[in-house]
């Protein structure tokens, strides 16, 4: 088995779904010859065609709009936007279009689509390259939003989005993209959409967590004293939200702490927390705990570090719900 | 350092029916025979019928806020007829009622989506459109990717037509769509239908341009302005665009000008912000009075045709609306049931619990309080 980083194992999903399905076709800025701006469709364009990587003008909406009614006409587009910041001008045509055109016509058209957008702090970027927008799309009916954490994950649920039925939007953290290899096998497989993942089992409490801050979480754990035994949670899902995972671990260990580099203020963490006191209000021992970005605009990336969540500050939050 | 000219442009204006009925051979050779002049005709008569009976159900509570076509049929009839049904796919707006049902919606979705019913956008098998567009301006991109769907899958004779008004020219999508479809060469036509008025905007308080077909030189696309009144002068602009479309020469723009005869919708009043003496004239350009004034001038329509036509249209729209009032209420479960091709554990339990005392919360919620009393 290779031993690929997350950009690769993206590629290589892109790649198999492109041979087998000639439906599937990528169009974006710069993801022709260039191989995007991340190289994740690099060598695509010669393998496939030009026409089936598509370098489109530098119009998000655009591109989100004329993805739609590819998909309409029974193509399977992968539309790629640069930066989660870029999505806003797609804004309408994936809330109000994608995500409403199987309700709208009662299931006559649908979209079978997924939108790829690197996203998240970390990279030293400029500003709005940095951002973590997922909860305002797991907000939207119609959506499913995902946001993989390691090549092995990304590969397997790539190939389910592009599968789909209906739009998905593909996270992916772009602090991840090269920072480490793992595992790959090189046959097609899917991991199922709206399933969380156990990353390492615990018994006093459990961190929920998605994304870059997966690594962050695991960096804490390393540094935490020997008898704590952390339940790590990898939601991998954004929307559908894999509550059942998160409720049997709390019910478990009775403390929970969410960690997500985005907002605090309407965050992912806050819909978590919900839940999570409507399942397990008898088992907790401790109110749920929120790591988050903060309430402020994303820094310039000579303060990045300070807002997103490292593993210090979530074992603060940690040790604090331990306390309780 | 030399000066000289970068580029030059010019837009056409076709007219081959006048406002008086007169026609121009010359020009109009080769475009409708006199059986599609009939035909278009008695579409667009249909058309107003229902677009009359649409308004007078609003005013009497059976369906809610409707935006009149009256004026427009010439322009959705002429350009119906230049597509191509079952091949061709439409994009409309909400003002060409007349281009939907003669490329194959049944009539009464129509009302069916105006009261309110989604049913009216489950467009059936086999018919290639898009649902009516509340949102102005977007759909013209959804257009362009289902032209380059066609371009991709190298579908020979097939085209997609976009309906859209002079205000939806100012929103970016147009422009994206525009400049997409022009750089992808994909076969799609542009219809603008240029009523001069976009709710109580004007059109030059709407844009600084004199034409709306002028945009279309800034994307290198051939580009006519019509007089949309005109149902040769429709048939034969959408005719040349489609012509060109099919045959690889990418996107066309046409800009049809019409006029609004009543209002935005049902709920607005234009009398606020319009000028009596304005719409007085374009009453007297109505493309139905034009096109019958044709007919009438070759023997081909007589006071008894008109009388016969005339019943057949409040037939046919009478059952219409019996249609669309006998589908009966849609089921409360739709609400759920299309959010995606399969619904996950959490709006199932949302929609299985909607009428219930946990309030769309999971089962074990609604236990919560025998719970806290054995606690």
């Amino acid at each position: 088995m290779a031993q690929l980083t997350l950009v690769q194992a993206i590629n290589q999903a892109l790649d198999q779904e492109m041979e087998r399905d000639e439906r599937v076709i990528i169009l974006g800025e710069d993801v022709g010859v260039n191989g995007g701006v991340f190289r994740v469709t690099e060598g695509l364009a010669e393998k496939y065609g030009k026409h089936r990587v598509q370098n489109t003008p530098l119009d998000e909406s655009g591109i989100m709009g004329t993805a739609v009614g590819l998909a309409m006409a029974d193509m399977r587009p992968i539309p790629e936007i640069q930066f989660e910041g870029f999505l806003g001008p797609a804004y309408d045509q994936l809330v109000n279009h994608a995500a409403r055109f199987r309700t709208r016509t009662r299931g006559a058209i649908t979209i079978p689509m997924t939108v790829r957008v690197p996203v998240g702090g970390g990279i030293h970027a400029p500003e709005l390259h940095s951002d973590s927008p997922e909860a305002i799309y797991a907000h939207h009916p119609g959506l499913k939003v995902l946001m993989p954490s390691t090549p092995y994950d990304a590969k397997g649920m790539l190939i389910s989005a592009i599968r789909d039925p209906d739009p998905c939007v593909f996270f992916e953290p772009k602090r991840v993209y090269r920072s480490f290899r793992e595992e790959v096998p090189e046959d097609e497989y899917t991991i199922e959409i709206g399933k969380a993942k156990v990353v390492s089992e615990g018994e006093d409490l459990t961190v929920v967590t998605w994304g870059a801050s997966v690594f962050q979480c695991l960096e804490m754990m390393d540094e935490l004293p020997e008898d704590v035994s952390v339940e790590l949670i990898d939601l991998r899902t954004i929307y559908p939200m894999d509550i059942d995972t998160v409720a049997q671990s709390v019910e478990k260990t009775g403390r929970c702490v969410i960690v997500h580099e985005a907002p605090k203020t309407c965050g992912l963490g806050a819909e978590l927390i919900a839940r999570i006191q409507e399942r397990c209000f008898l088992s907790l021992e401790a109110p749920v705990q929120r790591v988050t970005g903060f309430d402020t605009v994303m820094p310039y990336y000579k303060l990045e570090l300070d807002y997103l969540p490292d593993a210090a500050r979530i074992g603060e939050g940690v040790k604090a719900c331990l306390a309780y | 350092m030399p000066r000289r000219k970068a580029y030059e442009a010019k837009i056409d204006y076709l007219q081959i029916l006048d406002e008086n009925g007169k026609f121009d051979a010359r020009l109009g050779k080769d475009t409708l025979s006199d059986e599609q002049v009939i035909d278009a005709y008695e579409q667009m008569w249909i058309c107003r019928e229902l677009d009359e009976t649409a308004f007078k159900l609003q005013r009497s509570g059976r369906m809610g806020t409707y935006p009149q076509n009256k004026g427009q049929e010439a322009a959705a009839v002429g350009s119906a007829l230049a597509m191509v049904r079952g091949q061709d796919w439409l994009a409309p707006c909400y003002r060409e009622n007349a281009a939907l049902f003669m490329h194959g919606l049944p009539m009464h979705y129509i009302l069916l989506h105006w009261m309110g019913d989604e049913r009216g956008n489950q467009i059936p098998e086999g018919v290639n459109q898009t649902p009516l567009s509340i949102p102005i301006g977007t759909h013209m991109l959804h257009a362009t990717g289902i032209a380059w769907a066609m371009k991709l899958r190298k579908e020979k004779d097939k085209a997609v037509i976009t309906y859209f008004g002079d205000g939806a020219t100012s929103e970016g999508d147009f422009h994206g769509a525009m400049n997409f479809a022009s750089t992808l060469k994909v076969p799609v036509v542009f219809f603008c239908q240029n009523n001069e008025w976009a709710i109580s905007v004007p059109r030059h308080e709407q844009m600084n341009s004199p034409t709306v077909a002028q945009k279309a030189i800034a994307y290198e696309m051939p580009t006519i302005r019509v007089d949309g009144n005109d149902l040769f002068a429709v048939y034969k602009a959408v005719k040349d665009a489609r012509e060109r479309a099919v045959e690889g020469g990418g996107p066309s723009f046409i800009e049809a000008v019409t006029y609004r005869l009543g209002d935005h919708t049902t709920a607005d009043d234009a009398r606020r912000y319009r000028d009596q003496k304005e719409l007085d004239a374009w009453l007297e350009k109505d493309p139905l009075i034009r096109t019958r004034k044709f007919l009438e001038s070759k023997d081909l329509w007589s006071e008894k045709q008109q009388k016969k036509l005339g019943e057949r249209a409040k037939k046919i729209v009478s059952e219409v609306v019996k249609t669309a009032e006998g589908i009966g209420e849609p089921s409360t479960n739709d609400i759920f049931d299309y959010t995606f091709a399969e619904l996950c554990d959490d709006l199932k339990t949302q929609r299985d619990t909607m009428r219930t005392s946990s309030l769309g919360q999971h089962p074990e919620q609604a236990g919560l309080r025998g719970q806290a009393e054995r606690v």
